[in-house]
């Protein structure tokens, strides 16, 4: 930051600058984290859902009525969502979210009711307040979360981790995440071309009320509509007509006066015309001839009225009906979206393009509960409903008819627990059908973590082969990360967030229409239809609906601009002026992604060093700097309008000539924050990532999720099915700026190794490393594998139940405590006992005392350790609860120490991975002359063709940063803006040390002795242990388990399979003519077996070892039998086809 | 140094060689791009056709070889081993990492641990910890030996963080010293037998020497929370670094040759002193020419720790940098169980047993 001071002033000394030196802005950047934490998104929408649309929902479903009495009925009056909170038995326990996570519980929270209802006979109205409907998962950290709010002292109270980012469920004990969906705008105009090649105009309509799908294309110059609701497409002048725009030249007026788009009209026109059809009547009757059979014959009633609904409701659903009823707003609509179709038509460039990411919207956690909790809200109700007629009907009622009676709390509870904890998105009421949408939260690292907070799936299946949406964006700049997607299907599809993105939620669009009236905007029903298009006017769009025009866009922009700015209307409003389109786009609604940018006036920036100093202090939060106007967010539509540039002295820099560095600088309306947050969480964590080549900055994201390390501060209470941790975990020596904000300093995956870049002993070919042995000795590599098993003690049906009891002096009982239960601490090796059970022997009949069964009556049901062979494991914790049925059970944590061996895999933070090729002493390892020998060897070959350059300078930088005891810096394009250590000065301080700037060291070779003939390139690199390890992996079998149909080896590692010697293999043995190693292997050592056959039938026959002989049982004789030995699924695929009826008959000749 | 043309060269008196032949053979070149002639000539009749005979001479090597001890301290000892062939002094430096014994914590025996740490993570730390015993008075443990006062150092360690108190550090001060052997009893099959030990001591250790303990008092072995502790027993052995780095007798030992800086030409005026900024060791110095004059010369080339900051940017003209092929300056830094001269002595013995198996083997 010293420098940059240097910087501007050197080069602008003379010139006359409102400030001294360019503001370090940097220090926004944690304050935004703070106040907004690193998944805002999730947690903002959440609370939106829990807090406003919850009660929208229920508003519109307000009410149940007795279908056969509407006297009678129950209303909602208030919803509100409680505490976590679990009912035990008539009581109330409060939950946590450890708790839950340890006892395989769902945190969630009560959804409590008011409502009034009335009850048949009665003419006041009953009154209930909290009635509890269901149970809501909460998410962590949301405003219901009992981890609100808290600080570090009180969230370790509750087993919690400060650093864990929260934004995910718990069900049933596991935690999910809901992922961001990505998908299309709604309620926008997308002009495109169809799988033919056709021009194609399309909105997906979306109220609270309707989903639809309308589509306008251009087939043969004539335009047509598509709807679902009938059968073929229909002439877009019919569907005018229909709504009441009888007269041509209205129509064509409302397109504008050109005559081009009279032109392109005149053959649909033509078209309408050849129908005959004149008036609205004639229309409508048309319309009915076209609909569609779809479940019609219920409403089969009124079929006039069936084509105005259709208008109303499903075609362009979202636009309203006038006052007075008539379609006049949709009829505008529809001219608009026939004139952006054919300027499509006369421009090709002014087609929309659908990856564009201000064309796309980003679904939430809380939009998608939404969605849930609406269908099954609506769900009850409708049970309630039909409960209530079951019950009006029936003659005899006992008790009073009572809506409470009816209401069930367990549709919605299961509801939703079962949604997310499956994933599966399945409400018919919504056609919404989808797959995956919750997923386990990864915690094999803690960047693994928050890898998945951030992640964006695709709203395409991933098997499409396609280039387009996958292809980098230009506008995903600040908002999606350039490096962070997976390799493979979905790639490019699946996408991660950046560091500084928000996520819309939806705003009131009331106030926003009243601001836009006052600002001049004229109404568009007082517009005539040739007024719509007036050469100098923009229409003005609100959310996708046509608001009216306004003859000076650009003053409106700018005034609607600084009401923002004043925090008048919300600060996550958009005002985007489409030039081309003639349109100003406001936008308030939900999912938009957007980005926090400093305001500049004509290039100078509005944040001044008092302002940060008053940050620093503790006065001024980042809420203060939005509020006041200095910073404000942008999404992707308004960023067309702003000239933003990377920094305030950057402005001036090119300017050679002053007039013109003064004309470019006015221009700019914005300063970005930081450069290095269009880089999302886990791509910042590598070191000068802009000197890699782009493709290893993507391997090595989706490395870092797979490193071993430290997970939360909580990790060694929690419980994981496997959990891999690394003994001594240390913080790189070159950090970055994201590492800090994210804590990755406080919860490290891996290690400062000291490499040495050379080749050693042909052991490390192919990426393959050299260990030193002494330093796996101290510690290097070492991890913890934790593995869960969990042992129910069941309860039968006959109230019996399994008995857990003190261990006799048995054998594989060792680590057995008198409780019968292993303890902790103790050794246990596969097939040990972790719990001396023992179930009883009648589990269905009744007993008259359950308790009174005697010894005899239990059979040993022990359960045993199932970890591989040759392990030696320790039991780690041991834990008893009891689960949602009562049932007690136990919890063992199993922890097995590794030591690094050959074949594991280990990687740096910049896509080179690599395995261990061999472990070498430390005497044969080379050494420097002061002694220092390398923890590890890469050999040099592995830099060439990868190019990561960052690597070579994280080198340096970390041999700098220990020899000067200074943490040193490489953050993405901070070289500038000093958050980036540059080489010179590395080097500077390199030699300062008394060592080579270019970090090449003399080497002594340890085993002969001599100085190595080469300079070595020696320092420290941060290196990542991976999950990938050969205990886990390795395997071999000489005889083992088969198939019991078959009588094959089993496949597969878990089951102790056997190597298979495929089709291509046995192919080269036949080429090679290897006949007797084809039969041993294909028969010999797989299913030999040895039949009898009948030489007279050709049947198989059986060996009868009573009489000694062979016997076929179709000729009923022994005399043609001969033995023969063939694959035992032979044998089976001839009695398959027996009993198929298909005689397969062998014939057998002298050989 | 100025190479000539071989039809030029001068007539060489016999039994030496040319000068550049010389350097060739007695220095390494530390070049700005790599170093070069790091191998020695070993076959002794390499110069045979200049008449120089190349061949080592038990004599004079017994007159030409020195050892000056530089620098002497509790545990580190510099010392200069001249006149020696590398392999000879990496022999040393390799016996010294990997088959010197030392004793180590081999067997850890856990009663409790209630702490966050894991047993095998304590042990492993325990492991490390450098005992200071000397490790001539002990045997080998073998695999069928009983652990006894002549092979095995038992050690205790009992602590307990109060229920109320703050955050107990967990040093290695809290290893308490067993001279008696064990305390543990066996868990026997048969309760009937008299219980064993896990040691089985004919007598104290402690009436025989110093007392044994731990070398530092001071490292951190663990933390305990209140309300935790560990109690166990550690046994030590006698091994080599060849096992496990845990047994090695010294942190690391190495050795550098002596560095040799030459001044092919003055360095005067302003470039002298150009040049002895640029050394970040201050290998250089100005001296007085008269004239006002100054000129560099080289004051500390032992201090060279070969940056090749002077040898960059055509440097190399004015400036060789070289190591002298038969100068060791040897490190050796104990861990603490026997002082570092001691270690090398002890490492001198080994290589000078393992010479006499070469030779009985032979004869």
């Amino acid at each position: 930051m010293g420098y940059r001071e240097k910087h501007s002033v050197e080069t602008h000394n003379n010139h006359a600058k409102p400030i001294k030196s360019a503001v370090d802005k940097f220090a926004l950047l944690p304050e935004f984290l703070k106040v907004r934490g690193l998944v805002k998104q999730h947690i903002d929408s959440f609370n939106y859902f829990i807090n406003n649309d919850i009660k929208k929902i229920m508003k519109t479903n307000d009410r149940i009525v007795c279908p056969q009495d509407p006297s009678l009925y129950l209303r909602y009056t208030k919803i509100s969502i409680g505490k976590p909170l679990e009912y035990v038995e008539h009581a109330t326990e409060e939950l946590n979210p450890q708790l839950c996570r340890l006892s395989d519980r769902t945190y969630a929270s009560p959804i409590k009711v008011d409502i009034e209802y009335t009850r048949p006979n009665q003419t006041n109205k009953e009154y209930k307040k909290d009635l509890v409907i269901g149970r809501m998962p909460i998410m962590l950290r949301s405003s219901k979360c009992v981890l609100s709010g808290k600080d570090e002292a009180e969230l370790a109270k509750l087993g919690e981790c400060p650093l864990d980012p929260g934004g995910y469920f718990i069900i049933k004990g596991n935690e999910k995440v809901i992922l961001i969906q990505e998908q299309l705008s709604k309620n926008r105009i997308i002009i495109d071309t169809d799988s033919k090649g056709r021009v194609n105009a399309s909105v997906t309509s979306s109220t609270h009320e309707t989903k639809t799908k309308t589509v306008f294309f251009m087939d043969k110059d004539k335009i047509y509509l598509q709807l679902n609701q009938f059968s073929k497409p229909i002439s877009i002048m019919i569907i005018m007509k229909a709504m009441g725009m009888e007269n041509d030249q209205e129509v064509v007026q409302m397109l504008g006066r050109d005559p081009k788009y009279g032109f392109l009209l005149f053959p649909s026109m033509q078209e309408c015309r050849s129908e005959k059809i004149i008036t609205q009547k004639q229309a409508l009757e048309y319309l009915q001839g076209k609909l569609a059979n779809l479940s019609s014959l219920r409403f089969e009633i009124n079929k006039d009225d069936r084509v105005k609904k259709i208008l109303i409701n499903v075609f362009l659903a979202h636009v309203p009906q006038a006052k007075d009823g008539n379609f006049r707003p949709k009829c505008i609509y529809t001219a608009v979206m026939l004139r952006r179709m054919m300027d499509a038509v006369l421009n090709v460039e002014t087609f929309d393009d659908k990856d564009y990411v201000g064309n796309k919207r980003l679904e939430l956690s809380g939009q998608l509960v939404a969605l849930l909790f609406e269908d099954l809200f609506k769900t009850m109700n409708s049970q309630v409903a039909s409960r209530m007629e079951k019950a009006y009907d029936k003659a005899s009622r006992s008790t009073p008819l009572d809506f409470i009676h009816y209401m069930r709390s367990d549709t919605i509870t299961n509801g939703l627990e079962r949604a997310i904890s499956t994933g599966n998105w399945d409400l018919k009421r919504f056609k919404m059908n989808r797959k995956g949408v919750s997923q386990v939260l990864s915690r094999l690292a803690f960047i693994a973590t928050l890898g998945y907070m951030t992640r964006v799936s695709p709203q395409f299946e991933k098997t499409r082969k396609v280039s387009g949406p996958r292809a980098l964006q230009p506008s995903q700049w600040g908002m999606l990360c350039p490096c962070d997607t997976p390799e493979g299907e979905g790639c490019g599809l699946t996408k991660n967030l950046a560091l500084m993105t928000h996520v819309t939620t939806d705003e009131e669009e009331g106030p926003l229409i009243k601001w836009c009236r006052k600002l001049g905007v004229v109404d568009v029903e007082d517009l005539s239809g040739e007024e719509l298009h007036a050469p100098d006017s923009f229409l003005v769009m609100l959310n996708g609906l046509i608001l009216g025009k306004h003859t000076k866009p650009q003053k409106f922009a700018n005034a609607m601009r600084k009401l923002r700015r004043k925090s008048v209307i919300g600060e996550f409003v958009s005002i985007f002026v489409h030039e081309r389109q003639r349109c100003v786009y406001v936008a308030s609604d939900g999912g938009r992604v957007c980005r926090p940018l400093v305001i500049a006036d004509k290039g100078v920036s509005r944040i001044k060093e008092y302002h940060m100093k008053e940050l620093r202090d503790g006065v001024r939060s980042f809420d203060d700097f939005v509020r006041e106007g200095l910073i404000e967010y942008l999404d992707v539509n308004e960023e067309n309008n702003a000239l933003i540039a990377l920094y305030e002295h950057e402005i001036h820099k090119d300017g050679h000539d002053e007039d013109n560095a003064d004309g470019q600088k006015s221009f700019i309306t914005h300063i970005e924050i930081e450069p290095f947050t269009i880089l999302g969480v886990v791509a910042g964590l590598i070191p000068y990532p802009h000197h890699n080549q782009s493709p290893r900055n993507t391997y090595q994201c989706a490395m870092g999720k797979q490193a071993m390390g430290n997970i939360a501060y909580n990790q060694l209470s929690r419980a994981d099915t496997l959990l891999y941790l690394l003994v001594y975990p240390q913080r790189p020596l070159l950090t970055t700026r994201t590492i800090e904000l994210v804590g990755y300093d406080k919860l490290g995956a891996g290690q400062n190794a000291t490499v040495a870049v050379m080749s050693y002993s042909g052991y490390d070919i192919e990426d393959a490393i050299v260990m030193n042995k002494s330093s796996l000795d101290r510690g290097f590599g070492r991890c913890i594998a934790l593995k869960k098993q969990i042992v129910v003690k069941e309860t039968y049906s006959n109230e019996t139940s399994d008995r857990i009891v003190r261990p006799q002096n048995e054998p594989r009982k060792q680590a057995l405590d008198a409780d019968g239960i292993a303890a902790p601490g103790q050794i246990v090796r596969r097939h040990d006992i972790l719990v001396n059970k023992q179930s009883p022997r009648n589990k269905r009949d009744r007993i008259t005392n359950p308790m009174a069964l005697k010894d005899c009556d239990y059979a040993p049901s022990n359960v045993s350790y199932k970890g591989p062979e040759g392990e030696t494991t320790v039991v780690d914790r041991v834990m008893l609860y009891s689960d949602k049925d009562n049932k007690m059970c136990v919890k063992f944590i199993i922890r097995h120490v590794r030591r690094p061996e050959i074949g594991d895999k280990f990687s740096s933070r910049h896509g080179q991975k690599g395995v261990i090729g061999t472990i070498v002493q430390q005497e044969d390892f080379p050494f420097s002359e002061r002694g220092i020998c390398p923890d590890l060897i890469m050999n040099p070959h592995g830099f060439p063709s990868r190019m990561t350059i960052g690597k070579m300078i994280e080198l340096l930088g970390s041999k700098a940063a220990v020899l000067s005891g200074r943490f040193h810096y490489g953050s993405a394009f901070g070289e500038p803006s000093g958050h980036a250590d540059k080489v010179e000065d590395i080097s500077r301080t390199l030699v300062e040390h008394g060592f080579n700037y270019s970090g090449k060291d003399l080497l002594y070779s340890g085993i002969s002795g001599k100085p190595l003939q080469a300079y070595i390139f020696m320092g420290p690199i941060y290196y990542q242990k991976l999950k990938h390890m050969v205990l886990d992996k390795m395997h071999a079998r000489a005889s083992g388990p088969r198939m019991t149909l078959t009588r094959q080896p089993t496949e597969g590692r878990a089951r102790d399979g056997g190597l298979r010697l495929g089709e291509m293999e046995r192919d080269c043995l036949i080429a090679y003519g290897a006949s007797m190693l084809i039969y041993e292997r294909l028969m010999l050592s797989s299913d030999p077996y040895q039949v009898q056959v009948c030489s007279q039938c050709g049947l198989l026959g059986y060996y009868n070892h009573k009489l000694k002989t062979s016997w076929c049982s179709m000729c009923k004789s022994g005399d043609n039998m001969s033995s023969l030995k063939l694959p035992y699924a032979c044998k089976l695929l001839f009695q398959e086809l027996q009993s198929m009826n298909v005689v397969p008959r062998l014939k057998l000749t002298e050989y | 140094m100025s190479e000539t043309a071989a039809l030029n060269m001068q007539d060489i008196p016999q039994r030496q060689l040319p000068e550049h032949l010389e350097l060739q053979r007695t220095r390494v070149f530390c070049k700005a791009d790599a170093p070069v002639h790091t191998e020695d000539v070993e076959y002794s009749g390499a110069y045979a056709a200049i008449g120089f005979d190349n061949s080592l001479q038990v004599d004079d090597f017994r007159r030409d070889f020195r050892v000056e001890v530089k620098n002497l301290s509790m545990d580190v000892i510099e010392f200069d081993m001249i006149g020696i062939d590398a392999s000879l002094a990496n022999a040393f430096r390799r016996i010294l990492i990997a088959e010197v014994p030392t004793m180590a914590i081999e067997k850890v025996l856990i009663v409790n641990n209630t702490s966050v740490m894991a047993d095998e993570i304590l042990s492993h730390r325990l492991g490390l910890l450098p005992i200071e015993a000397d490790p001539r008075l002990f045997d080998f443990l073998s695999e069928n030996d009983t652990p006894n006062e002549r092979n095995t150092i038992v050690f205790k360690m009992e602590v307990h963080c109060k229920k109320s108190g703050p955050r107990l550090t967990v040093k290695s001060d809290q290893l308490k010293w067993l001279p008696n052997g064990s305390e543990l009893l066996m868990e026997s099959p048969n309760p009937s037998t008299k219980p064993r030990r896990f040691t089985s001591f004919s007598r104290s250790q402690a009436s025989s020497g110093r007392p044994i303990g731990m070398k530092h008092r001071d490292i951190i072995i663990t933390q305990l929370g209140p309300g935790q502790s560990i109690e166990l027993e550690a046994h030590a052995v006698k091994g080599t670094g060849k096992v496990h780095a845990k047994w090695s007798p010294v942190g690391t030992t190495w050795y550098r040759m002596l560095p040799e800086v030459k001044l092919l030409k003055e360095v005067k005026g302003n470039d002298a002193e150009k040049l002895v900024k640029k050394c970040p060791v201050k290998v250089f110095d100005l001296e007085d020419v008269g004239h006002a004059m100054k000129k560099a010369v080289v004051s500390k080339p032992r201090d060279c720790t070969l940056c090749r900051e002077c040898i960059g940017d055509g440097g190399e003209e004015n400036i060789a940098l070289r190591r002298v092929r038969d100068h060791f300056i040897f490190t050796v830094e104990s861990t603490g169980a026997l002082p570092p001269e001691v270690l090398f002595t002890e490492a001198v013995k080994i290589l000078e047993e393992k010479c006499e198996r070469v030779i009985s083997e032979l004869s």
